[in-house]
């Protein structure tokens, strides 16, 4: 097992870099000064915990497509619905000192004119019941799709089409003002967790560590569940899936298994981004940002777990540089990036790497051999 | 699973399967006896892919009976409820895992727990190791454990994929064309491999190539049109007049 987990150099190495340099913003940011050369400002902070929790979905989708050849064009969902629990976490904790001044509604509700706390937010006062919310309830909506999905035996492109349509559904579902999640505005104005206040550079750091350790448990999971016997099935089902049936497997179930892992990580993923972002609303399930989480791991390299984490950081840094630069251009830039991987490194930049290192070693093989 | 030498394994009675008013299988019935290997020939579009589909569970039939050693039912069970039954099949065009090593290949084929939650085990066992080595050495892939099967040649693939089909340990072998496009060399030794292993199998294959046929030695079923065309040993069978019509056209 100790073998299976550190055997890939690319993963290892991956984790080693994110440990390193979300310590490093950590430190930067608390033990320097500002006006120091070695500070970090705050927004550098939050933003590199965004990544973070960009980088964790990414490795999700990549267990499912990269390794299980399921093209999930709705991970979104699964994400939106683990930020939700915790904005509701979040909403609730605001307590008496929200703007109407409710001891219990959220301001939405009374906007509303709702005399009591619908059924549904009962329970999401307590850390701990609100974070076995935000994976149980991307986990199990995972199992349901899943389940009726892969035995009707439901796969490619029609999969992605219904996987569309299910974050789209979602989408349309928290727009509505009567479903009682904020409607179009979300949820918002979040003051505190765990009895810190969210604003204080303690806290976001604390938010980035927490990513941090999340994104390292992610490929530590993802690695183990790659390298075992679960891992080689999951591969062959990609490959070919009617073979491991005559084999006597059965591919639903274990699509099945890798699809509810990959749910729940995508849920903490977005647990762990609402009180980085400070909202949480219903655009969070639009289809295209499911399909830029998508394209963020084409990028970084499918089937290698370290180009999830790789391509998420780097797109998502690109990103932030058009947007604030030069926002009219960033949807070109996206599509040319797609364009430019697609043809020039179709594995993706880990999944390039993995392919040169192949091609020296079989290169290097007749010198090393006996002449 | 409990036949005897002797006893019936496979039985199909009047087995009909229309894709779109075609007929592919039309009543066709073949009784296979534990321990024998039969050849089944006939011209393209004569059934016999679909008749492996039936008895594999990937088609179901619109009409007879396909049952499996004492009693199992075929036409109600899917293709892995099959598979865990004691049938394996190799397909015509050889399908390997291309992007895994030929001892994964090996490995993933061997008998064993199917389940999803049985599968988080890392190392294999020292007597999965050794069986390995035993099914490498028999389809002469022992040089090669380490490699990816998508860098096999064509015929490697192939008995590669007996090797996975010798892993499973089913008691019937489905073998499809196991031969096609291999070397005159490698077709000899396949149809010894198959001799060999139909000592503890019982075997239908498949094959054009009547020069195999004829090196197995063992009774033949033609097939035309969807049903049996005549059976028996291959001399008897290639001199029968409507066989040879079917292949030779009028």
């Amino acid at each position: 097992m100790r073998t299976a987990l550190f055997s890939d150099r690319l993963v290892v190495a991956v984790a080693i870099i994110v440990a390193l340099v979300t310590f490093a913003i950590g430190i930067g940011n608390l033990a320097f000064p500002p006006g120091s050369v070695l500070h970090v400002p705050t927004y550098v902070v939050s933003l590199s915990g965004k990544y973070l929790c960009y980088a964790l979905l990414a490795l999700g989708i990549d267990l499912v497509w990269g390794y299980g050849g399921i093209l999930s064009l709705g991970h979104g969902v699964f994400f939106g619905l683990g930020g939700y629990a915790m904005g509701m976490h979040l909403m609730r904790l605001i307590g008496p000192r929200g703007v109407y001044g409710h001891a219990v509604l959220p301001d939405f509700m009374v906007f509303l004119n709702w005399k009591e706390l619908p059924w549904y937010w009962y329970g999401f006062d307590s850390f701990a019941f609100a974070m076995l919310m935000a994976m149980l309830v991307p986990g199990l909506l995972a199992f349901g799709f899943g389940f009726l999905a892969f035995r009707a035996r439901v796969s490619g492109v029609y999969l992605s089409i219904i996987t569309q349509a299910l974050t789209f559904a979602t989408m349309l579902a928290f727009f509505r003002n009567d479903m009682g999640f904020g409607g179009n505005n979300g949820l918002t104005d979040f003051r505190e967790l765990l009895g810190f206040s969210l604003r204080t550079d303690e806290m976001r750091v604390g938010l980035l560590w927490a990513s941090g350790v999340a994104v390292l448990l992610g490929l530590a999971v993802c690695r183990l569940m790659v390298a075992s016997r679960f891992g080689k099935v999951l591969l062959a089902v990609r490959d070919a899936e009617a073979r491991v049936r005559f084999l006597g497997y059965r591919p639903e179930s274990y699509k099945l298994v890798a699809l509810v892992v990959s749910a729940v990580m995508a849920g903490i993923a977005g647990a762990l981004y609402v009180p980085q972002v400070g909202i949480i609303n219903p655009s969070e399930f639009a289809p295209m940002n499911s399909i830029e989480a998508v394209i963020w791991v084409a990028v970084g390299g499918r089937g290698t777990l370290a180009g999830a984490v790789v391509g998420a950081v780097a797109v998502n840094l690109l990103k932030t540089f058009f947007t604030t630069r030069l926002p009219e251009i960033w949807l070109f830039a996206l599509g040319g990036l797609f364009i430019l991987v697609t043809l020039l490194i179709p594995r993706g930049i880990v999944g390039g790497i993995v392919t040169a290192e192949r091609r020296r070693a079989v290169g290097a093989a007749p010198i090393a051999g006996p002449a | 699973m409990t036949t005897q030498q002797g006893d019936t394994l496979l039985y199909l009675d009047g087995v009909t399967v229309t894709f779109d008013g075609f007929r592919a299988l039309n009543t066709l019935s073949l009784v296979l006896t534990a321990g024998e290997m039969r050849a089944v020939i006939g011209p393209n579009g004569a059934g016999k892919t679909t008749m492996m589909d039936v008895i594999t569970g990937r088609t179901r039939p619109d009409a007879g009976k396909a049952i499996f050693g004492d009693g199992h039912d075929l036409t109600r069970l899917d293709e892995p409820a099959i598979a865990a039954l004691g049938i394996g099949r190799k397909f015509q065009k050889p399908t390997v895992f291309e992007t895994q090593t030929v001892e994964d290949n090996v490995l993933l084929a061997l008998e064993g727990d199917r389940r999803a939650r049985r599968a988080f085990r890392f190392a294999s066992t020292l007597p999965e190791r050794e069986r390995i080595d035993q099914i490498l050495e028999t389809v002469h892939l022992s040089n090669h454990r380490e490699r990816l099967a998508g860098g096999l040649s064509h015929g490697q693939k192939q008995w590669l994929e007996i090797g996975m089909l010798l892993a499973q340990d089913p008691e019937l072998l489905l073998v499809d064309e196991p031969v096609a496009g291999m070397t005159d060399a490698e077709t000899e030794e396949t149809s010894q491999l198959l001799v060999e292993i139909n000592r503890s199998h019982s075997i239908l294959v498949v094959e054009h190539d009547i020069a195999f046929v004829r090196a197995l030695g063992v009774k033949v079923t033609c097939l035309h049109e969807g049903s049996v065309l005549a059976e028996g040993s291959i001399d008897h069978v290639s001199a029968n007049p409507r066989v040879i019509e079917v292949y030779l056209g009028r």
